[in-house]
């Protein structure tokens, strides 16, 4: 089932492990285990309030759990983790910033050290390739906060990945995006993960755009976590447990649906009042 | 009646210090406040100001140089914010608010029985508007090492600072020091508005610091090059209102000098009206609009698909 090299199967690019956390007496997630792989794309999905955010946090190290523990190349992260590379779901930057979106993709280089840098060829170099590698060269020049959702989310794609991260991490990218752009950006990062043999767990609260390109599947709801190869999890039994209620997956040309409450023949939902996730 | 400048403006003594001084503290403000602009922290500059208006004239009253009152000031209101902005955000507005009418009112306090003591009324001017023309030459040794500070730290931080600026989880995730940065900024800041205030007093600080930031980022693409604007822009603005203020002893037949503040304070924002003119601000934000709203085209969009790519390989 894995498309990865024979060297990838053997080690997990990321484990979590039972991880829990509550945050002033609300529990945001219970006992979450499950691991990614490299060159393998996972998505992570649930809806809003799931939880995506707070799991994204924990990986990275932002929050810290209540219980479990999160190993990223088999040991304990550290708080200054080059093997991971981060895409937050949104900035919020005004058009006057004056930062261009190569210096954005040049701060993924170094942006953590002290000091002045001292502008080289080889680092101009390494940003333009990069640009090149996320179709970003046209605007590459421009103030960060004047461009588009898609395009932003191509130059903090290219930030995050010239620090040569194994892991890429994405929080709703595709949130803020039109369907053509949320297409093209999961296309790219398909094709990155791929070529970079890297490991990528994106957020996202609907699965239909990651079908073609999703390998494995962390299915979050009410603060617990399914996870597995996607045909696997995306079964009645599966979410029906995780729910706590009866709900029901449905293929429709292609598309995944799934809905809560008991079924009729038909095989669409009998009330269209019920609830869609 | 003459032309520009009096002759005696080269060779006066006072005049010498207030260039130097002021393009000194122009300069610092002109790095520091292109992060305060960026960030969106202006307020927090004031409210330093505010607290620095209390030490300067805590310090005049004490007898001891104002200068060191304002960095005091605003060292210690740099702390207290970054405790009240930690220990809970939601009672921050209200906290923030109160401190600085205590402030003020210390500062009330304290302009009070100094001009009672001294019997004159120059300790609110010079402590509110500044009084470039009365620094003293034993100052600008101070004034200097100040000043190498504050830009050390901006240097210091710079990389780590501009990234938090973007995002501060992008950042953190990044093994950025997050708090430690912010407060090493917090501290430049103070620095930078003690030492405004002491060429244009507490209460104007926050425009010099301001002001040709502002300008700068209307003119630049780049953090750098904007940097460079703001110290011009600043040097330029502090040096035209020395020569101003001289000149206008002999603008009206009482003889009195303007205030070197209001000229400075005029100079930054007539420079801020330039340039919001429009075909000025076309030529650099425009563009990039322009740019930005058209899609990526179709052949780019195919090369996504084929996966050939320069990319970097591992």
């Amino acid at each position: 089932m894995d498309s990865t090299g024979p060297d990838a199967t053997s080690s997990e690019l990321l484990e979590v492990e039972g991880v829990s956390v509550s945050l002033s007496g609300r529990r945001i997630l219970d006992d979450v285990t499950f691991g990614v792989r490299a060159g393998e794309f996972t998505g992570l999905i649930g809806s809003n309030g799931a939880g995506k955010t707070t799991l994204l946090r924990v990986i990275l190290g932002l929050q810290r759990p209540t219980a479990g523990r999160v190993l990223v190349l088999g040991a304990p992260r550290s708080h200054r983790n080059r093997s991971m590379g981060y895409v937050p779901q949104k900035i919020m930057l005004d058009p006057d910033m004056p930062l261009r979106a190569r210096d954005l993709v040049a701060l993924g280089i170094d942006g953590n050290r002290f000091g002045i840098p001292t502008p080289s060829r080889q680092r101009r170099e390494a940003v333009d390739e990069m640009l090149h590698a996320v179709d970003a060269e046209g605007f590459g020049d421009a103030r960060v906060g004047t461009l588009s959702g898609g395009e932003q989310q191509r130059v903090l794609i290219a930030h995050a990945l010239i620090g040569r991260p194994q892991l890429l991490l994405l929080d709703e990218p595709l949130a803020n995006l039109d369907l053509k752009s949320g297409q093209e950006v999961v296309t790219l990062l398909d094709r990155i993960a791929e070529e970079q043999h890297i490991g990528v767990l994106l957020s996202a609260h609907e699965m239909n755009p990651l079908l073609p390109v999703m390998d494995r599947i962390v299915y979050l709801a009410g603060g617990r976590a399914a996870s597995g190869p996607t045909d696997q999890v995306v079964r009645d039994e599966v979410l029906s447990a995780l729910y706590g209620y009866e709900v029901h997956v449905h293929t429709l040309h292609g598309r995944i649906l799934v809905v809560a409450g008991p079924m009729e023949e038909s095989g669409l939902p009998p009330d269209p009042s019920l609830k869609a996730v | 009646m003459h032309w520009v400048f009096e002759p005696g403006f080269f060779s006066s003594g006072p005049v010498h210090i207030a260039c130097v001084v002021g393009s000194i503290v122009a300069i610092v403000s002109g790095v520091v406040g292109v992060f305060t602009v960026m960030r969106g922290q202006s307020f927090a500059g004031h409210s330093l100001a505010d607290v620095a208006t209390a030490g300067g004239s805590g310090a005049f009253l004490a007898g001891v140089s104002p200068l060191f009152g304002f960095v005091a000031g605003g060292v210690a209101g740099a702390g207290a914010m970054e405790m009240i902005g930690v220990s809970r955000a939601r009672g921050r507005d209200l906290a923030t608010g109160i401190v600085l009418g205590a402030s003020i009112g210390l500062a009330a306090l304290f302009l009070y029985l100094g001009t009672t003591r001294s019997s004159t009324t120059g300790a609110s001017q010079q402590i509110l508007f500044g009084s470039i023309f009365s620094i003293v030459s034993s100052t600008i040794p101070v004034v200097a090492l100040l000043s190498v500070l504050c830009v050390g730290i901006m240097a210091l931080v710079h990389r780590p600072l501009l990234l938090s600026s973007v995002s501060t989880d992008m950042a953190a995730a990044r093994g950025v020091p997050v708090r430690v940065v912010g407060l090493l900024y917090m501290l430049a800041l103070a620095l930078a508005v003690g030492l405004s205030s002491l060429a244009i007093g507490a209460i104007l600080s926050t425009a010099l610091l301001i002001g040709p930031a502002a300008i700068a980022l209307r003119l630049t693409k780049r953090i750098g090059w904007a940097m460079v604007t703001a110290c011009v822009t600043g040097v330029g603005a502090v040096l035209l209102g020395v020569l101003l203020a001289y000149d206008s002893y002999y603008w009206s037949s009482s003889h009195a000098y303007w205030p070197v503040s209001f000229f400075i304070v005029v100079a930054i924002f007539l420079g801020y009206l330039v340039t919001e003119l429009p075909f000025i601000r076309t030529s650099t934000t425009r563009r990039n609009e322009t740019r930005a709203s058209t899609a990526p085209d179709l052949d780019s969009m195919s090369r996504v698909g084929s996966g050939q790519s320069a990319g970097p390989t591992r």
